[in-house]
């Protein structure tokens, strides 16, 4: 603990923190904000940030035992390359993406059936994927499997707490390129202008001849695979472990966090920087030596949900900016 | 030259509107077309044909079978039976996509457009290819050329929702143009632009007919637009054609004739007695209401109407016309002003319109005056089911329930299997019988109705307005909102025009001028 930084302690942990807390809000709002555009929403996004925390730190785990161990029968002598367990991350990265779509593509499949609602069966996904995920997460709960690596871009300062707050992973940086990427894609693709028709006027998309639940259930599945993949950050690097509380509820608020960003992915990210440092408030004043409130301060992006839900609210006026089919809007 | 024009652009295919001077009007012919639903038929043998270049126009009352007949020729159904030829060719035309190709386009009554999409991304979205990536420079191009061809113009870059409805429906039309139809069917296009907008754009289209580029097949059922623009005429009465020719060679009455057969239609009742101008009944002053968007406000300054008077507000569909009708109706807090009647502040609790006897016809009255699963006998107990004299009762009287709806259901003729069937089954001439017998029963002092014969025959009509004025004759002070410019012309004792939000014109029925009417309703004023 510096004492000559003080309170700027405080401040650059909670940049830090925003960087480090935001990147599973900002995937699963991005992925959110592609189903919500084309019309439905996913609650079920938090069962499949836990499933694919899960089920991105089992494979790595799994993996970078194996490969040592294969390694370590061939050579006994060998010294283990690190590139072998940044491997094995990547992987439970890629498994939890592949995981998240098929919940997200199960969740467009049974919401194309007639009197399917979105927002119960999304409820469903979510307690099965997070049943699912401690049924099979328990083996997972003491090993360590290999970390993501982070960039460290905070190297110019030689004060400690700059450097770690500035060490910034790769699904960070990724993550911004497809919130700019998807604000591109909406206005200026095919794909960007079919999925807007779909979510704001279904009569009017059958009509122009686009098969409306295809493009729902393709849309739920691409938020399903950000959401997953957003999964695999928490266990794979920060926290950094898995156990049964890891998300504390982060793939709910970012679903608020979608309706607070006005379905814009850019403010999305902007909305995921906010949420992810009111998150880091609690631990950056523990750090000072601030013990009193803790909990309070712990609360702080669940009082911010609040806050900015009853901010940005009106009694007269209807959503503005939402999709028009979103069954919350109609 | 421009250098975009030397260099050609390879990769993007060609925008339609780049190929749309080659092209020109084809004509559409059905032979005995037949179109059965189980053992109904909609369309019986119907041979009609539409000229390359003409306007032609398809007459008859609501359920006369000219969606049915217009569906099976843009392939939304496959006729029982028939031929159809487009451009003296036999076609087999399985889906509105092969209508498309054929360059046949139509215009709903609903709009199409996609809300929150800019008019250009509507636009260009319709197109059935669109490259993965869209060069908006490029297409911005391409529809200001296009744009500078079309006779009428509206802003692209703004999101369709902020369009008022009279814009929205040119852009429709744009888009069938766009699209290159050389056939375009338009879907009753007035009910949405003022009379002067319907003189430009049905002018401007006629225009385009005449030159050899556009065959118009418009469907409609008001005479005077068959007068000014069509030169032929089809008549279909209950899915039979009853008549067809040129327009200069029928009469107003034959037409007429043709559309509803030999039955009489009564007259409109007779209005008796003068408005009572010392008895003001419902009185507005300075009344703001903001909608639902919270985006546009409505803002009367001063509106009375008096007893024995029927006040009817023109205008075109979302100048706020829904805004004060909601106000009036409790369901829209005013931001400002105030709403009184008998001289008394009033909120619309259900105290107060029970001891002002104030009764509501709104529009879509499934939607917004009943209860659709509930029975025909319970939606027109509504009124009354919990009153027993001066009381409040406890325990509903069945009984009682059921005598009255048997007594109303006889009186005002609804057509129903069973008074304890969900009112949701009546057709929609029946449910705004029912809703007008329940409203009207009983002492009347303020009636508020909106649009209330939209989407009835002639029957139905006659008889709801007799009603109408039947109460007010009575001494009921009426404000009638609706978009029909005949139905005003027809009811009121006094008229205004609401235009954006305001009233701005006012007239009395004796000088009543349809010319300034219209003006005032496209908000030249």
């Amino acid at each position: 603990m510096e004492s000559d930084i003080g309170w700027w302690g405080v401040l650059i942990a909670v940049i830090g923190g925003a960087i480090r807390v935001s990147t599973p809000f900002l995937f699963v709002s991005l992925g959110e904000t592609i189903t919500e555009k084309a019309g439905r929403i996913n609650l079920g996004l938090e069962g499949t940030l836990v499933f694919g925390a899960m089920i991105g730190y089992g494979t790595a785990v799994l993996l970078s035992e194996a490969w040592v161990a294969n390694a370590l029968a061939a050579d006994p002598t060998v010294r283990v390359d690190v590139r072998m367990y940044e491997s094995a991350a990547w992987i439970g990265v890629l498994v939890a993406g592949v995981a998240g779509s098929i919940f997200g593509v199960v969740h467009g499949i049974l919401c194309s059936f007639k009197r399917v609602n979105d927002i119960a069966l999304g409820i469903a996904l979510m307690l099965l994927g997070t049943g699912l995920a401690f049924y099979f997460g328990k083996p997972f709960i003491q090993p360590v499997a290999p970390d993501l690596p982070a960039i460290p871009l905070g190297n110019w300062s030689d004060v400690p707490q700059i450097q770690a707050a500035l060490r910034v992973n790769v699904l960070f940086l990724i993550g911004i390129a497809l919130a700019f990427v998807l604000w591109w894609a909406l206005r200026n693709t095919r794909l960007g202008l079919i999925v807007r028709v779909v979510g704001d006027n279904a009569d009017a998309a059958r009509a122009l001849g686009y098969n409306v639940n295809l493009v729902r259930t393709l849309a739920t599945g691409a938020g399903g695979v950000f959401a997953g993949i957003g999964g695999a950050y928490l266990s794979l690097y920060y926290p950094g472990s898995w156990n049964e509380g890891i998300s504390s509820g982060q793939g709910l608020m970012a679903v608020a966090l979608v309706i607070f960003a006005r379905w814009n992915p850019i403010g999305c990210f902007y909305a995921a920087l906010l949420f992810g440092g009111a998150g880091a408030l609690g631990p950056a004043l523990q750090s000072v030596g601030v013990t009193q409130g803790t909990y309070l301060f712990n609360a702080a992006p669940y009082l911010l949900t609040l806050g900015i839900m009853i901010l940005t609210s009106s009694r007269s006026r209807a959503l503005a900016g939402a999709p028009g089919e979103l069954s919350i809007t109609r | 030259m421009s250098v975009a024009e030397v260099i050609p652009v390879p990769a993007e295919p060609v925008a339609p509107a780049a190929l749309a001077v080659k092209k020109r009007a084809v004509s559409v012919e059905t032979i005995g077309m037949t179109k059965r639903f189980g053992g109904f038929t909609a369309l019986g043998d119907v041979s009609v044909r539409i000229g390359a270049g003409t306007v032609h126009a398809l007459l008859g009352e609501n359920g006369a079978g000219k969606s049915t007949l217009v569906k099976c020729i843009m392939g939304f159904y496959q006729p029982t039976g028939g031929q159809l030829l487009v451009d003296d060719r036999e076609a087999v035309i399985a889906s509105p996509r092969d209508a498309h190709e054929r360059g046949l386009g139509m215009v709903y009554q609903h709009f199409t457009l996609i809300p929150s999409l800019t008019a250009a991304e509507n636009l260009v979205i319709s197109r059935p290819h669109v490259s993965a990536v869209i060069n908006w420079r490029a297409e911005k191009r391409r529809l200001e050329e296009f744009m500078a061809r079309m006779p009428f113009q509206i802003p692209l870059d703004r999101p369709v929702a902020e369009l008022a409805a009279g814009q929205k429906q040119k852009l429709e039309i744009l888009k069938q143009l766009y699209l290159e139809s050389r056939f375009l069917i338009l879907d009753e296009p007035t009910s949405v632009l003022t009379p002067q907008e319907a003189e430009e754009v049905l002018g401007l289209l006629k225009g385009m007919a005449n030159a050899g580029d556009l065959t118009i097949l418009m469907i409609t059922h008001k005479f005077r637009e068959v007068e000014a623009f069509a030169e032929d005429v089809s008549v279909l009465r209950r899915g039979q054609l009853t008549g067809h020719g040129r327009v200069t060679d029928l009469s107003r009455q034959e037409m007429a004739a043709m559309m509803i057969g030999s039955k009489t239609i009564a007259a409109v009742v007779q209005r008796v007695g003068e408005p009572d101008r010392d008895k003001p009944v419902l009185d507005l002053d300075g009344l703001a209401v903001v909608d639902r968007s919270g985006l546009r406000s409505t803002n009367i300054d001063a509106l009375r109407v008096h007893s024995r008077e029927v006040v009817g507000i023109a205008g075109v569909s979302g100048n706020g016309q829904k805004e004060l009708a909601e106000a009036l109706g409790g369901q829209l807090k005013p931001t400002a002003g105030r709403i009184a009647v008998d001289g008394v502040r009033y909120l619309g609790t259900r105290d107060e319109t029970r001891s002002h006897q104030v009764r509501f016809i709104p529009e879509e009255p499934l939607k917004n005056a009943c209860v659709p699963n509930m029975s025909v006998a319970e939606n027109l107990s509504f009124r009354t089911f919990d009153e027993d004299g001066d009381r409040q009762v406890v325990w509903l009287r069945q009984g009682r329930i059921r005598a009255l709806a048997r007594s109303l259901v006889e009186r005002f003729g609804v057509k129903t299997a069973s008074i304890a069937a969900p009112v949701a089954t009546l057709s929609g001439g029946n449910v705004q019988r029912a809703v007008l017998a329940r409203e009207l029963t009983g002492e009347v002092e303020l009636l508020i109705v909106t649009n209330p014969c939209f989407g009835l025959d002639f029957t139905a009509v006659a008889e709801i307005r007799s009603q109408i004025i039947d109460a007010r004759n009575r001494g009921a002070a009426v404000l009638l909102i609706s978009e029909d410019l005949d139905e005003i012309l027809e009811l009121s004792d006094r008229i205004l025009v609401m235009s954006e939000g305001r009233i701005v014109y006012e007239t009395d029925r004796a000088n009543a001028d349809l010319g300034a009417i219209g003006q005032h309703m496209a908000g030249h004023h």
